[in-house]
């Protein structure tokens, strides 16, 4: 475990090199069926997946790997693609036409099919869990790569997993649990429980598997990571790659005092903002709320935003497409969408938590899940939400919120039914939701729209 | 909850009686449902207090159990039950029709079409609440996995023969009330609030009278005030004026009126087993006074369920319910299959493979129930429209257009304008749909207009000609409504059967992989 107060000699790239290193010695050369690996947000993960997929292939294993989304098998074959443009990869997509990025057309090492069978031979084979299942009668792989594990659900796990000998599984435990439209109670305790997700079954399971964890986040700041870290992974803490001062958000552009721009201001300052409007029961598509998160993405890009990274030498214009809005429903999301267009912005990512997931941008404006809200559901209590919508930023996070969210946390505690054998997971969204709460108080900016 | 039933209830409250959340019925409603009004004993699970069983409302079957702690009395009433129960379960079995069913043939994996038989009906059972469906359940239980004499000569307390078949059926329908839509167990209550919104919470809509005092309320009351009175008001000797619809009673019902007559009649049955003497009158009148007592508990629920579904039958029913009573009568007819096949009962818990099948079929009939319900109702497809999930409008433009190939398709732009605000985005393509008599059309959408009018491109049951087929394509003027949703679901994926259960999941079911259950079942555990 990385020691959490170390001293000053704490080398960021040497611990995930160790990491990476034992990682792939277990994948490799282990004696178990399987290893687990998780990652917190921008560990580094697509890295690992990518160099584990790369030595795999290397040592002659023929290698599946099952990702959730089409997106993100895309995004797969693209970076194994710019790694090591020898290596042959096959896209099993669905056979409803344009399921895959049409740019994977271009690249020569890749083989497009809808058939497994037209990729059999292929080193390694790229596709989603969905797709997967419906492959049959086929020789087994020798080895899998799961990503994205934790959001997999176990039922998913069952229809793909008698297609391989062996598997990497590779996710983050923080993020939003997969869910089910219906319920499924009935099932709740059962160690295969097919809501629950793949890796809580697997380690059910098999709870001799190696576990192993990725010690260093690449992506958040050292004003993000402590208290991501906190108020989410308790008992597994991270560290920022980079240290205090590394990065810099400036603007060309002096505040003009209002809300917006001194929030933009304290964010660039400390890493975190809070826009406070008054207190008030609203409708989900909060018009006000909605509004001020549209003025700040506005002025953000009005006071010519400029950001310095270890990424690059010199400083770099904060571009719409490096902002990222995050709203908890997809009408809220619509709403901030109409509001930026009325406001004349555009190439803004405007989306719900569920689809931000495994998303880094540079600033991240978050309508806080609880924000005019008379009650707190389980839905808006959920620890994954709150810690995806906190952790897709490199620089700065601003999150508009109405007031009064700490008092409506004290009127309603968890209170979801405890159900015998289910593995209580810490922190509960409540606890969680009231540790970012109280640091975000420390950089609260009130306004009245 | 969605916006426009939070309207709906908030108009309730204003007008002082329930307001409609369906213009039709979506649940398939039998023209001979079997009511079961079920009452349970406090404090011991499974201990049925006594019950009221029919298709006719006017000749309720009655069942009490003066004693219910007596096991020997409980499960005579199970046996009683189970004769009469299944007599109504059984007597659809044999009428059946020819049907088609596909398979996946085990010698070469392909799917194939088998004749098989389907029952041209299934029996319905209604009970007063959703505490009712869970009694069910339990019931089945507490029964499915008992043994008869015949099955095991050598069991001290053998079951009446009837019993085991009971617990399987009420096993069945427990489970299958948990797949959306369907409608072979259903409870009044949840039938009543799939179409009315009150002006109360869902919580105080499971109390059956409370909720028909909101639809139905008597003239010259608030369906507040009666929803009142249901739920609080007593008589000059405390007792309920209207009874809890069950299982559950009311305590002031069980201290002052239940417990005595059954001290009663455990006096008496003492007394007559003490002697001397065989005149077992004593014994006769505590049991008929126990019985008054349960059955007046009882008649109010069993009046107030009819009256439920004489207000269901008043409401035009929705065309795609009876598609999903046809996937029941498939539910039944397969069922009627494993027994007659003498298959052993359902497990005590599902196995991996099975639960991820159930789980995949409710989802899939969920997907299927939510679309449905918006196809058959406007009212249902306005809140959909309100959520941005459909729009409606009016066609102002239509541009004909072809693909660029040998054997050129149709594949026109249709503008539409409306009011609605669908949650389409530029650059997304996606997907829309609409019904062209009863069959999904599909569309892609282009781009928003500069005046918010939507431009679409029509792809699909336009024939096989260069020019599409006359109706299929709308005109200028015309009145449409499309859905993002799909109309349809589509199933998920075949799982490995359960004998190939992965090792990420335990291996096959009694294989040593399998994790130990936290709690360990014992033999004494029969529930």
């Amino acid at each position: 475990m990385t020691p959490v107060s170390a001293p000053a000699a704490f080398d960021p790239g040497a611990a995930a090199a160790r990491a990476t290193a034992a990682i792939l010695h277990d994948t490799l050369h282990g004696t178990e069926r399987g290893v687990v690996v998780d990652s917190p947000p921008g560990a580094g993960k697509s890295t690992l997946v990518v160099r584990a997929s790369r030595e795999l292939a290397a040592a002659g294993r023929r290698l599946m790997v099952v990702a959730q989304t089409n997106a993100q098998v895309d995004d797969l074959v693209l970076r194994l693609a710019a790694k090591d443009p020898e290596l042959r990869v096959g896209r099993l997509h669905s056979s409803e036409g344009d399921s895959y990025d049409p740019a994977l057309r271009e690249l020569p090492s890749v083989t497009l099919s809808a058939k497994p069978g037209d990729l059999a031979e292929l080193p390694i084979t790229i596709s989603t869990a969905a797709k997967w299942a419906y492959v049959k009668d086929v020789e087994p792989w020798q080895h899998a790569i799961v990503d994205e594990a934790y959001q997999m659900r176990s039922d998913a796990l069952l229809a793909v997993a008698g297609l391989f000998e062996r598997a990497l599984f590779v996710g983050d435990p923080g993020q939003l649990d997969p869910f089910s439209v219906v319920g499924a109670e009935q099932w709740a305790g059962l160690s295969y429980d097919p809501s629950a997700s793949a890796v809580s079954t697997l380690l059910a399971h098999n709870p001799q598997l190696p576990q192993h964890r990725l010690p260093v986040s690449w992506r958040l700041p050292a004003t993000a990571a402590p208290l991501v870290s906190r108020a989410f992974y308790p008992y597994t803490q991270f560290r920022s790659g980079t240290g205090p001062g590394e990065r810099k958000l400036s603007y060309g552009v002096a505040s003009d005092g209002s809300g917006p721009d001194r929030v933009l201001d304290e964010a660039a300052e400390a890493g975190w903002g809070l826009l406070e409007l008054p207190a008030r029961h609203t409708p989900r598509t909060d018009p006000e709320a909605v509004g001020a998160v549209a003025r700040v993405v506005r002025r953000a890009l009005d006071r010519g935003a400029v950001t310095c990274d270890e990424q690059s030498s010199g400083p770099v214009a904060l571009t719409a497409d490096r902002i990222a809005v995050g709203t908890a429903h997809r009408d809220q999301a619509a709403a901030v969408r109409a509001a930026l267009a009325s406001l004349g912005v555009g190439g803004v990512t405007v989306d719900t938590a569920n689809r931000l997931q495994g998303r880094e941008y540079d600033l991240t404006v978050v309508l806080h899940p609880l924000s005019g809200r008379p009650d707190a559901t389980a839905f808006h209590l959920e620890t994954g939400r709150l810690c995806v919508l906190a952790s897709r930023h490199r620089h700065a996070c601003v999150v508009v919120a109405r007031a009064g969210i700490a008092e409506l946390l004290d009127d309603h505690p968890s209170t979801e039914p405890v159900q015998l054998g289910v593995t209580v997971k810490f922190p509960d969204g409540w606890e969680a939701n009231h540790s970012v709460l109280a640091h975000l108080a420390e950089h609260r900016v009130s306004w009245r729209p | 909850m969605p916006l426009l039933s939070t309207l709906a209830r908030l108009e309730a409250v204003r007008a002082g009686r329930a307001q409609p959340l369906a213009t039709v019925r979506h649940r398939h409603l039998s023209d001979n449902p079997l009511v079961l009004v079920p009452l349970t004993t406090a404090g011991e699970a499974g201990a049925p207090l006594g019950a009221l069983v029919g298709t006719d409302r006017n000749e309720p079957r009655v069942f009490v159990i003066p004693q219910p702690r007596d096991r020997d009395l409980r499960w005579a009433f199970l046996a009683d039950l189970a004769v009469h129960v299944l007599a109504h379960i059984e007597a659809y079995a044999d009428d059946v029709e020819p049907a088609e069913r596909s398979e996946t043939d085990p010698e070469t994996g392909k799917r194939v079409k088998v004749e098989t038989e389907l029952c041209v009906d299934a029996p319905q059972l209604i009970v007063p609440s959703r505490a009712g469906i869970e009694y069910v359940r339990l019931l089945g239980r507490s029964m499915r996995f008992r043994r008869t004499a015949e099955e095991d000569p050598d069991n001290p307390y053998p079951a009446p023969s009837r019993v085991p078949l009971l617990g399987r059926w009420f096993t069945h329908l427990g489970e299958r009330a948990r797949v959306p839509g369907s409608s072979m167990l259903v409870s009044a209550t949840d039938l009543l609030s799939r179409h009315w919104a009150t002006g109360q919470s869902n919580l105080e809509d499971q109390h059956l009278g409370a909720l028909l005092a909101w639809i139905d309320p008597p003239a010259g009351r608030s369906g507040a005030e009666a929803a009142l009175r249901a739920e609080l008001g007593r008589d000059e000797h405390g007792q309920l004026l209207c009874p809890p619809a069950g299982p559950a009673t009311d305590p002031a019902f069980d201290n002052r009126l239940l417990a005595p007559a059954i001290a009663r009649y455990d006096a008496a049955r003492a007394a007559l087993a003490a002697g001397p003497g065989d005149d077992d009158r004593e014994v006769r009148t505590a049991e008929r006074a126990v019985r008054r007592l349960v059955v007046d508990q009882m008649s109010s629920t069993w009046r107030a369920t009819w009256e439920a579904i004489d207000l269901l039958r008043a409401l035009p029913p929705g065309e795609r319910a009876e598609e999903r009573w046809t996937r029941d009568r498939w539910s039944y007819t397969g069922h009627r299959d494993r027994v007659r096949a003498g298959e052993p009962p359902q497990p005590r818990r599902d196995d991996a493979v099975t639960a991820a099948q159930k789980l995949a079929t409710r989802e899939t009939e969920q997907v299927r129930l939510d679309a449905q319900e918006a196809l058959d109702d406007p009212l249902v497809m306005a809140g959909r429209r309100l959520a941005g999930e459909a729009f409606a409008g009016e066609v102002t433009g239509v541009v004909m257009e072809w693909t660029e190939s040998k054997r050129p398709s149709p594949r026109p732009l249709v503008t539409v304008s409306t009011q609605d605000r669908p949650q389409l985005a530029d650059g997304g393509a996606a997907k829309v749909y609409r019904s062209l008599d009863g069959r999904p059309q599909s569309a892609q959408f282009v781009r928003f207009e500069e005046d918010g009018q939507v431009v679409l491109r029509l792809l699909d049951k336009m024939g096989r000609g260069r020019d599409p087929e006359p109706g299929s394509v709308p005109e200028e003027g015309d009145r449409v409504c499309w859905t993002l949703f799909e109309h349809d679901a589509r199933g998920g994926p075949k799982l490995p059967d359960p004998e190939r259960t992965p090792w990420t999941h335990g291996g096959p079911p009694g294989s040593g992989a399998a994790v130990h259950l936290p709690d360990a079942v014992t033999d004494e555990d029969i529930l």
